[in-house]
């Protein structure tokens, strides 16, 4: 007997077993939606198609979306990690520019869109480690940073690449007022060989949607291997450089906050050890400490990029 | 039926007093804990609930720290005589600072003893929040009538006297586990510091009173074992 598939059925009804086998999940999610109804109104999320990439890490449970999106840093907002969830709604992140300038054969004022248009989005399940002692699994949507920057057409001169955060006092509360918590605007760096490592990418959404403001809308720098304020969110511009350029935290704090930033359990922070972190949503109020990896679990992939370097003297 | 009464007001009595405000105090103070861990048991305290937990004890032992000090300048300013309640307000600071170190050394070291030394000595900012523990605890132990006799007014104050040191080593380590400034902070670290300048301004025209061969006030400070 042939047994065919009903024809009524169009391929797109059909749950993949992914989601499915994510229900749970889900309904935690929508949970936590209406939870969120509560609050002031999060940016709005679109889904995104992503394909799969191998360079996700599988083997760890994903954060949960309702910690993702209200366990943050973002200074702009406040510094509690519950300031962004409350105040990053006001966020117009529509239209969006990002001007590219520096040692780049197309430099420009780029509409968002543009920037990243044809660059194949694709899902990057990434371990984040933040250099406070707190981790997340966090499924990136995004593009390969390598993918824009051959686009932008980097000179040869070129050796580093700096990302800068919008300014918008109206938008952003901590950007107002007598207790502005950093200088703005938030920027930070990476080497040219570093911003074209596989593993970086500019990231758009998480769980299959556009990020929520909060995460960084509408596009964020995600470099897995180093601590979260790497990171730089809600970017508004990227400029190629011949020397090495300024990152906020080490402006603010050098002797704690270095340029490379790279996890290292073995280099404490003066303040703190970096041996061990919290995973977000692991265990509640009994959660135990786990191992810090070299390079957050990235060593294989990325410690090639350090040979020779003193790591200990370039925290 | 006097027996079971009997039974729970001794024992309510041995925990927390017989006076009924002095009571409500304790009852009251130990809300913001009970609440807090209530909330961390049904997982309503964030992404990060030990770390909530942890910094909110903190806090709270902070906020009673500064009570605490605030009650002698209240009545010397003539605003508010709060001593009979100081030792219920202190106490409550050492519970929290008691609780928060719990947790520190349970929850989030799990009793890794190596690891707790190694933090001490090696974090400025632990070795500071322990050194304002250890001098909160001889202070709560010696906080009865009883102590007091013991020791005799004059030494008993010398003692509590620490608390100066307890309440600047308490701002101090929340000072140095920040990454930046937080209005909250802020507040507290300028209570604190006016608190104890107080402490320094009013005690020139004592010693003045006393050079001029007046000891009046230094006894009648004694007879109340009050703390300048």
């Amino acid at each position: 007997m042939l047994i065919k598939r009903a024809a009524d059925i169009a391929p797109s009804e059909i749950t993949p077993q992914a989601a499915y086998l994510r229900r749970r999940e889900f309904l935690a999610g929508t949970a936590a939606l209406e939870l969120g109804a509560l609050l002031p109104e999060p940016g709005r999320a679109a889904p995104l198609a992503a394909s799969k990439s191998p360079l996700s890490t599988t083997a760890e449970p994903q954060t949960a979306l309702k910690d993702i999106i209200s366990y943050n840093n973002f200074y702009e907002f406040g510094v509690d990690k519950d300031d962004p969830v409350k105040h990053a709604h006001t966020l117009k992140t529509k239209p969006w520019k990002v001007k590219v300038d520096g040692l780049v054969g197309k430099p420009a004022d780029y509409d968002l869109d543009d920037l990243i248009k044809d660059i194949a989005l694709e899902e990057r399940i990434y371990r984040m480690r933040c250099v406070e002692g707190w981790s997340m699994v966090i499924p990136w949507v995004g593009v390969p940073l390598a993918s824009l920057l051959k686009r932008l057409e980097p000179q040869g001169s070129a050796k580093y690449v700096a990302f800068e955060t919008l300014v918008r006092p109206a938008e952003m509360p901590a950007q107002r007022g007598v207790f502005q918590p950093l200088p703005w605007p938030y920027v930070d760096g990476l080497r040219l060989d570093e911003a074209m490592h596989p593993l970086t990418i500019l990231a758009v959404g998480l769980y299959g949607e556009t990020l929520a403001n909060q995460n960084g809308a509408p596009i964020r720098l995600v470099v897995p291997w180093k601590y979260g304020f790497k990171g730089v969110k809600s970017i508004v511009k990227i400029s190629l450089t011949e020397k090495q350029p300024p990152c906020t935290w080490n402006v603010q704090n050098a002797r704690e906050y270095g340029f490379y930033s790279n996890v290292n359990p073995t280099v404490d922070h003066p303040r703190w050890s970096q041996a061990t972190e919290r995973r977000i949503g692991e265990g509640g109020l009994f959660v135990k400490r786990r191992p810090t990896l070299m390079f957050n679990g990235y060593a294989d992939e990325v410690a090639s990029l350090y040979t020779g370097l003193d790591l200990k003297a370039n925290y | 039926m006097p027996a079971p009464t009997l039974t729970r007001s001794t024992l309510a009595s041995l925990l927390v007093g017989r006076d009924p405000i002095r009571r409500s105090i304790y009852l009251l103070g130990m809300l913001p804990a009970v609440f807090t861990f209530y909330l961390g048991l049904v997982d309503q305290l964030g992404a990060d609930p030990q770390k909530t937990l942890e910094r909110t004890l903190g806090l709270w032992a902070l906020r009673f720290l500064i009570l605490t000090l605030a009650i002698t300048p209240l009545r010397r300013l003539g605003l508010a005589n709060l001593v009979r309640y100081r030792r219920a307000i202190g106490l409550l600071a050492f519970y929290y600072a008691a609780l928060h170190v719990t947790v520190y050394t349970l929850l989030d070291q799990g009793l890794d003893l190596a690891a707790i030394w190694a933090d001490i000595v090696k974090r400025p900012y632990i070795t500071v929040g322990m050194l304002a523990f250890s001098i909160l605890l001889p202070l709560a132990v010696t906080s009865n009538a009883a102590m007091i006799r013991r020791l005799g007014g004059a030494a008993w104050q010398r003692l509590h006297r620490l608390i100066y040191l307890a309440a600047a080593a308490a701002v101090l380590h929340f000072i140095m586990l920040v990454k930046s400034w937080s209005p909250e902070l802020i507040l507290y670290a300028v209570l604190i510091a006016s608190l104890l300048a107080f402490r320094l301004l009013a005690r020139r025209p004592r010693a003045a009173a006393k050079r001029a061969s007046a000891p009046a006030p230094r006894q009648a400070a004694r007879a109340h074992n009050l703390p300048p």
